[in-house]
C-alpha cells in the first residue's frame, strides 16, 4: 500500500498512545473536509469524538480505519501507521460502523467465522466467538440469517464483528442511532466491561448525555477543524453559565429590567434565568426579585452539561489546528 | 517493517473460501442453470444440424461444438462469479468488512479470481461430462484441456473483478455483461469455426481474446484447431496478465473502494 499523499514529515507517536492523527486533509471534490486534524487518544481512554453532520467525524474514522485514504498527513493505531503497516494497524482496531452492514447470504456464526478468518484467526478463536454470541444475547440467533434479524440484533451483530479479533482499540461510530433504551443499556455495560479489560474506545455519538457519563476526554470536531479537545471536566468548566430555574406565586410581578438579559424562558409560575458564575451572584438576583414584589415559593440551579458546552463550541469560530 | 503481500495466507484463504461458499449456497442458479442451458444449447444444435455441418474432417459437429460449449460456460460464470459478489458487497457495504481486515490487495485478488477459476471449472467440467452422453468425445491433451479452462476462468474473473471495481451500480455491470462479455463469447467460434465467415468476419473473429481461450481448449479436446494452440495460450496469458495486473493496480490504489 503506499504512502498518503503529502508523505513528507516525520510523525513523532507517544509510547502510550493508541491512535495518533497528525496534519489530516481530506478533500471530497470541493469539500475541504479534514482540514489538518491533529491530536492524539492515549492507550485506556475512553474517548468521545463529537461534532455536528459533515464536521469530519465519519472521514475521520474511515481514515483510521483505512476505508478512506487521506490526502495528507498520518494516522498511526498503536504506533502502526494506516498505511504502511496496514496489517498491524488493522489487526490492532475494531469498527463498528453507523449503518447496518450485512452479507445476506450468511448466517451470524457463519460472519463471525468468516471475519474471524480474515484476521487470520483459526478454531482456536471459536471459543471467543460463543463468548461473544453469549455476551451480547445472539446465541439462539446463530445460526440465523443476519436479514431475517430485527434492527437491534443486526446491531449487536455488528458489535461482535468488530470483536473476534480483540483488538485493542475500538471505534463506535454512532451505536445507539435508533437503539431501544434496553439494547443501549446493554452496550453501554458491555462496552465498559471491554473498557475496564483495558480496550481504548472512541465512540462518536449525536447522544451528548451518552457521552458525557462514559467518556474520560472529548475532541469536537467542527467543519474539519479540531474544536476543542479536552477532559469532560476541563470542558464543562468552558462553559460560565448556571440555569437559576424559579417558581413563583400567580399572578407575578413584571421582571426588573435589570434581570431581562439574563431571562431564557418565563411561563406564569415559571421563571428560567442564565447566571454567570463569576458575575452574577444568586442572593443578589434573589433580592431584586423580592424587592420587585415576586414571591418565590421553589428554586434549584442547573449546571451546564456537554450539550450547552457543544453549542456554545460549534456556534463560535473553530480554533487553530494547534490550538488543542 | 512494510507488511508482506502474504503474510496473511489464512485470511486469504477464508476470503477465498466465502467467495466460493458464496455460490455453493445457491448451486441452483451458479452451477446447475448454467449446465441445463448449455445442454440444451447442444440438444438444440445436435438434432439440427449434425447431419448437415463438419467443420474439421472426420469430427461431428456434436463433437466440435462441445468444447465451445464448455468454454463458453467456463468464461460466462467465472465473471458472473467476481462481478457479481464484489458489486453486492459494494452496493449492500457488506465489503466494509473485508476492507477492514488485514488483507493485501494481492491477496484479495487471488481469493477472488480463485474461486471465479473454481466455479468456471466446475460448471465447464459439469457440462463436458453430461455432454458426454450425446456423442463419443475424445481428449487428446488433458493437462491442456485444464490449463485452457483454468486460464480462461482467471481472465474472466480478474475482467469480472475489473468491472465490479470500477462499475457504482447493477446496471453498469449488467450493460457490460449483455453488450460485450456475452456477445464476444457467442461470436468466438464457438458454434462455428472462424475459417467458414467472410474474410472482414473472419479478422475481426481474430481480435477477439475468447476465441483464443476455446481455440485453445478446442485442440486439447479434438487435437484439431483454427490456429496454432501456442498462439491461443501465448494472446491468453497475455490478457491474463493485462487485466491481473490492472486490477491489483486498482485494488492497490484503493480506486472505488477506499474512497
Amino acid at each position: 500500500m503506499p504512502p498518503a499523499r503529502g508523505h513528507t514529515r516525520r510523525t513523532f507517536v507517544p509510547m502510550n498512545s493508541a491512535v495518533t492523527i497528525s496534519h489530516l486533509h481530506k478533500h471530497y471534490a470541493s469539500v475541504h473536509a479534514l482540514q489538518g486534524v491533529d491530536f492524539s487518544i492515549a492507550r485506556g481512554e475512553f474517548f468521545g469524538l463529537l461534532g455536528p453532520n459533515g464536521a469530519g467525524k465519519s472521514t475521520l474514522i474511515n481514515i483510521m480505519a483505512g476505508l478512506t485514504r487521506a490526502d495528507a498527513g498520518h494516522v498511526s493505531i498503536l504506533g502502526h501507521d494506516v498505511i504502511r503497516h496496514y496489517r498491524e494497524a488493522r489487526g490492532a482496531l475494531g469498527v463498528v460502523p453507523q449503518e447496518l452492514l450485512y452479507d445476506p447470504f450468511f448466517t451470524v456464526r457463519e460472519v463471525l467465522r468468516l471475519q474471524s478468518g480474515y484476521f487470520g484467526r483459526g478454531r482456536e478463536n471459536a471459543a471467543w466467538l460463543d463468548e461473544l454470541l453469549a455476551t451480547l444475547s445472539l446465541s439462539d440467533k446463530a445460526d440465523t440469517s443476519i436479514h431475517a434479524l430485527s434492527g437491534g440484533m443486526k446491531r449487536r451483530v455488528l458489535i461482535a464483528l468488530a470483536l473476534v479479533h480483540k483488538p485493542q482499540v475500538l471505534v463506535l461510530d454512532e451505536p445507539t442511532a435508533g437503539v431501544d433504551t434496553e439494547l443501549r443499556r446493554m452496550l453501554w455495560e458491555f462496552t465498559r466491561r471491554l473498557h475496564r479489560e483495558g480496550v481504548t474506545v472512541v465512540l462518536t455519538t449525536h447522544y451528548l448525555a451518552e457521552a458525557e457519563t462514559l467518556c474520560d476526554r472529548i475532541a469536537i470536531l467542527d467543519h474539519g477543524r479540531l474544536a476543542a479537545l479536552d477532559s469532560k471536566t476541563a470542558l464543562l468548566q468552558r462553559y460560565p453559565y448556571r440555569m437559576l430555574c424559579l417558581s413563583v406565586s400567580d399572578p407575578a410581578p413584571a421582571l426588573p429590567p435589570a434581570l431581562l438579559p439574563l431571562l431564557v424562558m418565563r411561563d406564569a409560575q415559571q421563571i428560567k434565568l442564565r447566571l454567570h458564575k463569576q458575575d452574577d451572584s444568586i442572593a443578589g438576583v434573589l433580592d431584586a426579585l423580592r424587592d420587585a414584589g415576586f414571591s418565590i415559593t421553589d428554586l434549584y440551579t442547573q449546571e451546564p452539561g456537554l450539550e450547552e458546552v457543544f453549542l456554545q463550541i460549534t456556534a463560535t469560530p473553530v480554533l487553530s489546528g494547534d490550538a488543542a | 517493517m512494510t507488511s508482506h503481500p502474504f503474510s496473511n495466507p489464512r485470511g486469504m484463504f477464508t476470503l477465498f473460501w466465502k467467495e466460493v461458499w458464496r455460490f455453493l449456497k445457491v448451486t441452483v442458479q451458479t452451477l446447475l442453470t448454467p449446465i441445463v442451458l448449455s445442454l440444451l444449447y447442444l440438444l438444440v444444435f445436435k438434432q439440427v444440424l449434425e447431419e448437415h455441418v463438419e467443420v474439421y474432417s472426420g469430427i461431428g459437429y456434436t463433437a466440435f461444438l462441445i468444447p465451445g460449449l464448455v468454454m463458453m460456460a467456463v468464461i460466462q460464470n467465472a465473471f458472473a462469479n467476481t462481478s457479481s459478489s464484489l458489486i453486492q458487497a459494494k452496493v449492500n457495504g457488506s465489503l466494509v468488512f473485508v476492507l477492514l481486515a488485514p488483507l493485501s490487495s494481492v491477496e484479495f485478488y487471488l481469493a477472488y479470481v480463485g474461486a471465479a477459476m473454481l466455479r468456471g471449472l466446475l460448471v465447464g467440467a459439469g457440462v463436458y461430462l453430461a455432454a458426454l452422453g450425446f456423442t463419443d468425445l475424445p481428449l487428446a491433451h488433458l493437462s491442456g484441456a485444464i490449463m485452457f479452462a483454468l486460464l480462461a476462468g482467471l481472465v474472466l474473473g480478474a475482467l469480472g473483478l475489473l468491472t465490479a471495481i470500477l462499475a457504482d451500480t447493477y446496471e453498469q455491470l449488467s450493460a457490460l455483461q449483455n453488450f460485450i462479455i456475452v456477445p464476444l463469447s457467442f461470436l468466438s467460434g464457438v458454434f462455428y469455426s472462424i475459417h467458414d465467415l467472410p474474410p472482414l468476419w473472419h479478422d475481426i473473429s481474430r481480435l477477439n481474446p475468447f476465441f483464443y481461450m476455446i481455440d485453445g481448449f478446442r485442440y486439447s479436446v479434438l487435437g484439431v484447431s483454427d490456429v496454432a494452440p501456442a498462439l491461443s495460450l501465448g494472446i491468453t496469458l497475455g490478457f491474463a496478465a493485462l487485466l491481473s495486473a490492472a486490477c491489483l493496480f486498482l485494488l492497490k490504489r484503493g480506486y472505488k473502494i477506499r474512497a
